[in-house]
């Protein structure tokens, strides 16, 4: 029977995730619970903090916030402000091969490498995402209108992917053929990187705002329908033509974060309600994880050996479940 | 629907419009530094002149972002839903948005933001359009601009600033030009932005429960609707119309010119509001009506309100709109001494009296 053991939080969840064994909570009043051994708590920020992620080799939590800093924590306590631009709001992040990271403030986005140098990429319009590729110094860049990539190491004309309207969160396919981006309307959009190819997801009822990758890179995860969205990204043409598998459906709720584990094909599903279930793609068998709460999950991270989940609520609850006793 | 459509959780939000130089700022340091309890989160397009040392100030560079639904009036502020969400993060920080606006801003996508994003939607809620003018010189600036006619025609409410600086004639010269363009505003005299901050702030001038009670003309009979007690049965259940899915030709083919006698305006392109009257409608003749009009006409209407009586309906129902975005929903039971009139307002350029008069008039209930 999954367990679940709370922590305190004290807001609205912006990330949840592990340093390697350290689960971390990151939350928009400013707090970090780390819960490893014992628990600690930091606050690197002045005041919010709005997005967290962790580095690549796990051992530091990039955080920005509404102060214009970005800090790298590590699991022991210690916070240092890496990058500052002051009086902006730093909403996005996004961690990068070798040390590393990259962050945006209205049209701009920048690459700070781990020796301190800084590299700012312009663009036309309102940058809504990024995201680095899963090998080389490559950036992607969600814009309106499009996404741009990047190549952060080297000076170089960059490639533009169109396609009409905002595009807000973008990601890689673990294989780094595919880029797809959540748009400001409730669909994906998708490039497959060898020709360019545009592809397609529609038919959500609200936006995409979580999305996972599956084990190799197989299924592609999503919220923003009353079911965990996964299309399938294996064989040539992708998500072309295929449909997609739906699981955890449920005819009263929204499913608002998701998160794929790492070693089967089970998907972990979180509601608007709070509810959380790990579903399984070969038979939508589920397990219910965490009854519903005050409000929506929105975020859910496993560990390594997928054993834990860690996830938070909009609404300052947050915890660890774990498979095992 | 995602989340809740509760309004007791949705932040309000008032925007400030008005031209550089207007007062906006005062107006905006004057909330901020009142003491009344509320704490504000305000997005401003450019700090500088903002004096007051809010963390939640944020800046944020307009980006407008066309909605792909075929509309083509129908855009929103990116950068608003950006800020927003952030602001979801730590609502714990504060009670209410301020969004002030560039002096050139139009102020419809940043309405429209607040109807059209469904996240934005559950956590805040459009609470006014405030207009600040500059009564020496806002009739050049409405010489010189459209968009100093477009802030007006689209507020709630219109601060008529730096009265000191004319005369009793030149004021009623300013007063009755605004009222020209926008007779449904509640308009505020001051000079330095001396005003009791409750006239600005929560007035509630896009809920459709409260729709009437910034509105004089609808008043007339008494019935104020902030006097709808508890027991009123207000449904916040709103069933908000966004069918935006269709192409918009536009129809210009209804001849300008014959409406200047019936209305107060000279100049045929400036914006004009209309008003029209019937009694009990038919709903299925006004509804296909009004879609129409607002998917034909809806980047000429600023705003259009409006009270209803359908045939057979016990209870009142209330409409509003934004360009092509068109809401209403049941508001009260009509009272008894009160006639059952439908009444619909537009404030829009280019909109021809006589054809919507006679079109709206063919809704009434056999």
């Amino acid at each position: 029977m999954p367990t679940v053991a709370p922590v305190e939080v004290d807001g609205y969840v912006v990330r949840a995730g592990y340093l390697i064994d350290t689960a971390f909570f990151a939350s928009g009043e400013g707090d970090i619970v780390l819960s490893g051994e014992g628990e600690t708590k930091l606050r690197p920020h002045k005041a919010g903090l709005l997005s967290a992620e962790p580095t690549v080799d796990g051992k530091g939590l990039i955080t920005s916030g509404d102060d214009g800093c970005i800090f790298v924590s590590a699991a022991d306590g210690s916070s240092e402000c890496v990058a500052e631009r002051p009086r902006k709001w730093i909403d996005l992040i996004a961690a990068g091969p070798s040390g590393a990271l990259a962050f945006a403030s209205g049209r701009t986005a920048w690459v700070r490498f781990a020796d301190g140098r800084e590299k700012e990429f312009a663009h036309d319009r309102a940058v809504g995402g990024l995201a680095f590729a899963p090998k080389g110094m490559r950036l992607a860049v969600g814009r309106y209108d499009g996404v741009t990539l990047w190549w952060a190491g080297t000076e170089g004309a960059p490639v533009e992917l169109s396609w009409k309207g905002a595009h807000l969160g973008v990601s890689f396919s673990p294989d780094g053929k595919y880029v797809v981006s959540a748009m400001q309307e409730n669909a994906l959009h998708g490039w497959r990187l060898s020709d360019s190819q545009d592809m397609r997801m529609t038919g959500y009822p609200a936006k995409v705002k979580s999305f996972s990758w599956s084990v190799k890179g197989r299924y592609l995860a999503t919220s923003g329908a009353n079911a965990a969205i996964l299309w399938p990204f294996f064989g040539k043409t992708g998500p072309m033509g295929q449909t997609p598998l739906q699981l955890g459906t449920r005819g009263d709720n929204l499913v608002s974060a998701v998160a794929c584990h790492p070693k089967e094909d089970v998907v972990a599903v979180g509601y608007q309600d709070g509810m959380i279930l790990m579903c399984r793609f070969e038979d939508n068998a589920e397990v219910l994880l965490r009854r519903p709460g005050l409000g929506p999950v929105s975020t859910m991270t496993w560990d390594t050996d997928g054993v834990r989940l860690v996830f938070g609520t909009e609404t300052a609850e947050a915890g660890i479940i774990s498979l095992q006793d | 629907m995602t989340a809740t459509q509760d309004s007791q959780a949705q932040i309000p939000v008032t925007v400030l419009t008005g031209y550089l130089g207007a007062g906006k700022t005062t107006l905006l340091n004057r909330i901020l530094t009142e003491n009344h309890g509320q704490r504000y989160a305000v997005i401003v397009n450019e700090f500088g002149e903002v004096g007051i040392d809010n963390d939640l100030l944020v800046e944020s560079d307009e980006e407008i972002f066309e909605m792909n639904n075929g509309c083509i009036c129908c855009t929103v502020r990116g950068d608003l839903i950006r800020t927003v969400q952030n602001l979801m993060k730590r609502k714990n920080a504060f009670d209410a948005i301020i969004v002030e606006t560039t002096g050139v801003a139009d102020p419809a996508p940043v309405a429209q933001t607040f109807f059209m994003d469904d996240d934005v939607r559950a956590a805040a809620k459009l609470d006014a359009v405030v207009a600040v003018v500059d009564a020496r010189h806002v009739l050049q600036r409405l010489e010189d601009t459209e968009e100093a006619e477009d802030q007006i025609a689209f507020a709630d409410v219109i601060l008529i600033n730096k009265t000191d600086l004319v005369s009793a004639e030149e004021l009623a010269n300013v007063e009755a030009r605004i009222r020209s363009i926008n007779p449904y505003a509640v308009l505020h005299r001051s000079e330095r932005c001396g005003i009791d901050i409750a006239k600005v702030l929560d007035r509630g001038a896009f809920d459709l429960d409260r729709i009437l009670s910034l509105d004089p003309h609808f008043l007339e009979h008494g019935h104020h609707a902030d006097e709808c007690g508890p027991d009123c049965d207000h449904d916040h259940h709103h069933h908000h119309d966004h069918d935006h899915h269709h192409g918009h030709d536009h129809d210009h083919g209804h001849g300008h010119g014959h409406g200047h006698h019936h209305h107060h305006h000279e100049d045929p392109h400036s914006v004009k509001s209309i008003s029209l009257k019937a009694g009990d409608l038919d709903p299925n003749m006004f509804f296909p009506w009004i879609n129409q009009v607002t998917q034909v006409q809806g980047p000429n209407i600023l705003r259009l309100k409006g009270i209803l009586a359908f045939k057979g309906d016990p209870q009142r129902y209330v409409i509003q709109g934004v360009h092509m975005i068109v809401e209403g929903d049941h508001q009260r039971d009509w009272k008894e001494d009160e006639p059952r009139e439908s009444r619909l307002v537009f404030i829009g350029r280019d909109l021809n009296w006589d054809v919507l008069k006679d079109s709206f008039q063919a809704c009434a209930a056999q």
